[in-house]
Formats: C-alpha cells, structure tokens, sequence
C-alpha cells in the first residue's frame, strides 16, 4: 500500500523527512523507571494474597491488600514522575 | 415509580444538558471548525481537566453498575477490576508520554494517525482504525445499560423512552461542543460519584451492623449461587485473574477514546502528571466493587428489566433505593446517569476522529480541508450513537455484553504496532499487519468455544478460555487477549526477517518527536491545516 503523503509538507525543507538518517537510540532510559513494575509484582500474582486472615475491621486480607497497593502506587508513580520531571 | 427519585434526576441532567451546551464557549480559541478544536478540545486541558476527563471517560457507568454486579454475582473474581486499574498506570507511563510528544509534533489525532505516519502504511492504518471503532461501539452501547439500570430502578421498566431523550440530547450538545461538553461536564459527574461513593461505604456498613456482617453475610450467600463463589479465589481462578487484570490494562489505553483524553492535554508534563495521579479513582471502584457484597448483606434482589427477566446490573441502583432516603437515592441515580453521558460522548468522539482521519481522510477525501474533516467527524459522531441506540432497541443488551468482553481481546492487538511503534521501527509493516490479522483470527476462533452457562449461549460466552482445551487436565482458564497477542507478536517478529525484501514504509516521525514538549514547534508549522498539507504534496 502507498505512502500517505500527509506530513511531508509544502514547499519548505521538511526537518522530519530524513529517513536516511541513523537512528541514535535516544531513550533516556532511567534506572528509576524500575520502580514502575513494583505494582505489576505487587498486585498481579493472586498467590500471594488470596487469603482472607488477617482482616481489619471486618474486612479480609484478599481486599484490603489489593486496596493497600493504590497509595503505593500511586506514591512510586509520582516519584518517577518527580525524579523525570522536565527531562525528554 | 418514585417521584422524588425522578425528579432529581430529571433535575440533573438538566443541569448537565445546560453545562454541554455553554461547553462550546469554554476556553475556545476561535473556532470549532477544526478537529484539534471540536475533537481534542484545543489541546489545551490542564491537569485537573485532564484528571476528570480521563477519570469520567476510563470509569464509566457500565464500571458502576457491572462491577459491583460481578462481586455481587461471583465474589473474588469479580474483584479484578482493583489491580487491573492499579497496573495500568505504570504500564502507560513512559508510553503515553512518548505519544503525546509525537502526537503534538506532527498533529496526530488518534493512534491510528501515529502508527500511519510512522511505518508509512495507510493499510496499517486503516487496521488499527476499524478495531478501535469496534472495539468502541459496543462499550458506547453499554453506556445505555447503565442508564437503563437507573431508569428500572426509579420503577420504569415499561418503555424506552427515557433513553431515547437521554441519547439525543447528549448527541445535540456532543454536536455542538465537541470534546469540551464531556470535559466541563465530567467535574460534575466525578464530583457527584464521589460524594455517592463515600457516603455509600460509610452510611450502608453503618446501616447493616459494619464490614464484619456484611463479609460474613457474603461469604455465606456465594457458594449457594451459580458460580460456586467464594471470599477468596478458587486455585482455578488465579491464571483467569492475573491475566484478566494484566491484559485489560495493556488494552485499556489502546481504546481510541483513551488517547483521546490523553492527546487533548496541553503538555507532556501534564500527561506524566496525570498517570500518578489518576489510580486515585481506583480507590473508588474498589469500595464501589465492596458494594456487590453490601447487596448481598442487605438482601438485595435484582430489579426486572424492560424483557421481564431479572437484571443483575440493577443491583447498584436498587441497593440505593432500598438504602438511602428518597432525595439521595435521586442524587446516586443521578450520578450513574450522568456517568453514562461522558464517556459515552468522549467515545463517539474518539470514533469518529478515528473514522475521519484514518478511513474518510485517506481513502475517500485526500483533499479535504479542515473544516471539511471537523464537519465529517461531528455528523459520524451522530450516526455512531444512533447505531449504538439501535443495538440496544433492537438487537439487545446481551449482545452488546458479549460484545465488550471481545473489546478488549480485539483491541489488544494494536499494541505492537502502536506501542512497539512507538519505541522502534525495526517491525515491518507488513509483519505487523499479518501478526495482527492473526491475533484478531485466533481470537475470534478461541472466542467461537467459549459457552455461557447462565445465559445458555454456547459461543462467544465469555473471554476466558478453558486450558482443557488443549488437553490440560484443569479448571484453569486464560484471558483470550494475552495468549493471541503474544502469537500477533511473535509472528510479527518471525515475519519481519522475511519481508526484509519488500519496501519499508517511510516513517514521517523523527527522533526527536518522541521528546517533544509543549511550545516545541510543530512540524510544517502552523497555518498548514491537515487536510491542506495533503493537497500540497
């Protein structure tokens, strides 16, 4: 299927249309997104969490765990957003 | 039927009516006639806009009503909904971040629009175009259910009229404002919900004697219905959980109207800002979630709908009903209602910028200029809510239920070419076309074995797959959308290798994009309307 010409724009020197050149790979990737995946570990395997003891305030482990890992992960997310704030 | 009841909510959509159509003048710079204008509100929301926008677009009222359903229903499993909104921030971060930068450079609409300008393939295009418009139209159709829910708690369950005028009028001012009426209206939405929610978990425990009674009543009450529920998962359900809540957040913002609501912020700082900040409302699902148990524990039985039969998702409303005094049951209804109308709105938005841009634009109208393409999209924002009245009318809910369950497995499989996309072009473009066309393939075929027990359907009955399918000796069942996007990617992967020989797309995008920041320069820079850049080239 053809190319869609759309952004190849009219007339002046387009500053995006360089295929030829390298890609350096800029990802910028920081140690500190790691802390990103703790939820995913924290929340995903429901063996580690699937019992009902102990509960608080009525309520079994199972929900208040899984309710626990919000302000957690909430807090790691806006940590990396703080600690990435301003870099591209 | 209460009068109280309805007349409160008659009050409040009354209000919202009013606030969608003074939306158009909000913030407006100029002119609507201009898709970044009526479909992406200017690209100018802020973090609190954002907040309620996405929030009011991403928990819906169908998340309202079926959640606490599927608790009240099922137990534990139904329960998924709390991690699965826990991990899909994280999971977005850094992705949405990159999407909204390189959206912002090269005037990017919808994901469809990125994945065309980067691997140079309008088929690829078109692909991703048309999954996010079915995977949406079916959730558009949901929307009703949660209003219908409302409207056969109030008692009336003799006709449709009610949802008829809700849909209509909700289409005028989505017509005239764009995505600024879900915007505006969204504060009032989320703001009601919330003041519903915390006053529901504190004054319904208090009620039925404290969260003791009500998960003892409930650990009860499960094991005596259908589904063999239970406090806690069953061994069997641990794969059918995890890969429910991981798949459903790797899906949850490929769906346009997700990345509607992250394209129409103002800047990249905005959208990392709000992916911290938004699981906040994941701590209101998981108290809403608890009121499936709450239900249990006050004896609750579901309303019958508008076919005569008993309708689980009204057991929200009807636990309000028999639990708050009349004028605030009215305030809950009509926070429910409301809740319906913003994404419902956002959503037909998002599928029809998609359709204009990806399908309209492309194939049927290179030339069109933008007020051509924002007039295009506001008319096919009118048909595809129409056609999601009609399915409810005419075909029926059950269908539409059926139908968002694949909703998430088909939208899945955009997220090579999208996400991928995103940090890569090592993929083919045509690599990526064939791993998706057999994702969607597969999916369809998994879907084809799974029955319904409670319904008596026997295909297409759920998104969970048996492993004894493939002569496993177990209960254990899988998510669909996990295992045929891993084959989309892995075929992807094989493929690309093999069609080294034919010609590569060429990627619009550069490098740089991916970092942009507000008050960068967009590309071709300004006065150059989409429609306009096409004729010139």
């Amino acid at each position: 299927m053809s190319e869609h010409p759309k952004h190849s724009s009219s007339g002046q020197p387009d500053p995006t249309a360089r295929p030829a050149r390298p890609r350096s790979g800029r990802l910028n990737f920081r140690p500190i997104n790691l802390l990103l995946l703790i939820p995913l570990i924290g929340t995903l395997p429901p063996m580690f969490y699937n019992r009902t003891a102990p509960s608080i305030g009525g309520m079994p482990f199972f929900y208040w765990y899984q309710l626990l890992w919000i302000p957690i992960s909430v807090t790691l997310t806006y940590v990396v957003y703080r600690a990435t704030r301003g870099e591209r | 039927m209460n009068g109280v009841e309805f007349g409160i909510v008659i009050a409040l959509f009354a209000l919202v009516t009013g606030i969608g159509f003074v939306a158009a003048r909000w913030r407006r710079a100029g002119t609507l006639h201009h898709l970044d204008e009526w479909g992406l509100g200017g690209r100018s929301f802020g973090t609190w806009v954002t907040w309620f926008l996405v929030g009011g677009d991403l928990y819906t009222a169908y998340t309202f009503v079926a959640v606490p359903a599927l608790v009240f229903g099922v137990g534990a499993l139904g329960f998924f909904a709390v991690p699965y909104t826990i991990v899909a921030y994280p999971i977005v971060f850094l992705a949405a971040a990159r999407l909204w930068s390189v959206a912002h450079r090269q005037g990017y609409v919808t994901a469809a629009d990125f994945v065309r300008g980067r691997h140079g393939s309008s088929a690829l295009g078109v692909a991703i175009a048309l999954t996010g418009i079915v995977a949406t139209m079916p959730y558009i159709a949901l929307q009703m259910v949660g209003i219908q829910a409302v409207i056969e708690a109030i008692g009336i369950t003799s006709n449709h009229w009610p949802l008829v005028i809700a849909f209509v009028v909700l289409a005028a001012y989505t017509y005239s404002s764009g995505l600024r009426a879900p915007a505006l209206i969204a504060f009032v939405k989320d703001t009601l919900i919330y003041v519903v929610v915390i006053v529901a978990v504190i004054y319904i425990p208090y009620k039925l004697g404290g969260y003791d009674k009500i998960f003892s009543a409930a650990a009860k009450a499960l094991p005596a219905k259908p589904s063999k529920g239970a406090l806690t998962l069953h061994n069997s359900q641990y794969l059918a959980y995890s890969t429910l809540a991981f798949g459903s957040a790797l899906a949850l913002f490929l769906y346009p109207h997700a990345v509607t609501g992250v394209l129409a912020a103002k800047s990249r700082d905005t959208v990392k800002r709000n992916m911290s900040l938004l699981p906040a409302y994941s701590l209101m699902l998981g108290f809403l979630a608890l009121l499936g148990y709450m239900a249990i524990a006050a004896g609750i039985t579901p309303a019958k709908g508008t076919n005569g039969k008993p309708d689980s998702n009204t057991i929200v409303p009807v636990l309000f009903d028999h639990q708050f005094p009349s004028w605030f049951a009215g305030i809950a209804f009509g926070a429910i209602a409301i809740g319906a109308l913003v994404p419902a709105a956002i959503m037909s938005i998002a599928a029809a910028n998609t359709f204009t841009r990806d399908i309209y634009l492309p194939y049927l109208r290179p030339t069109a200029s933008a007020r051509e393409e924002a007039q295009v999209s506001k008319i096919v924002s009118l048909l595809v809510k129409f056609g999601a009245l009609l399915v409810i009318l005419f075909i029926n809910v059950q269908f539409a239920l059926d139908f968002q369950l694949i909703g998430g497995i088909i939208i899945i499989q955009i997220l090579p070419a999208v996400v991928f996309g995103l940090y890569t072009r090592w993929f083919h473009r045509w690599a990526l076309l064939a791993g998706w066309a057999a994702g969607i393939a597969i999916s369809i075929w998994m879907l084809w074995y799974v029955p319904n027990p409670l319904t008596n359907h026997k295909h297409f009955g759920g998104a969970q797959w048996a492993l004894s399918h493939i002569g496993l000796d177990t209960k254990s069942a899988i998510w669909i959308g996990i295992p045929t996007v891993v084959i989309n990617i892995v075929l992807a992967a094989a493929l690309t290798p093999v069609f080294a020989r034919l010609p590569r797309g060429i990627d619009h995008t550069d490098e740089s994009d991916y970092h942009a920041e507000a008050g960068d320069a967009k590309v071709g820079s300004l006065p150059v309307s989409p429609g306009q850049e096409a004729v010139t080239t």
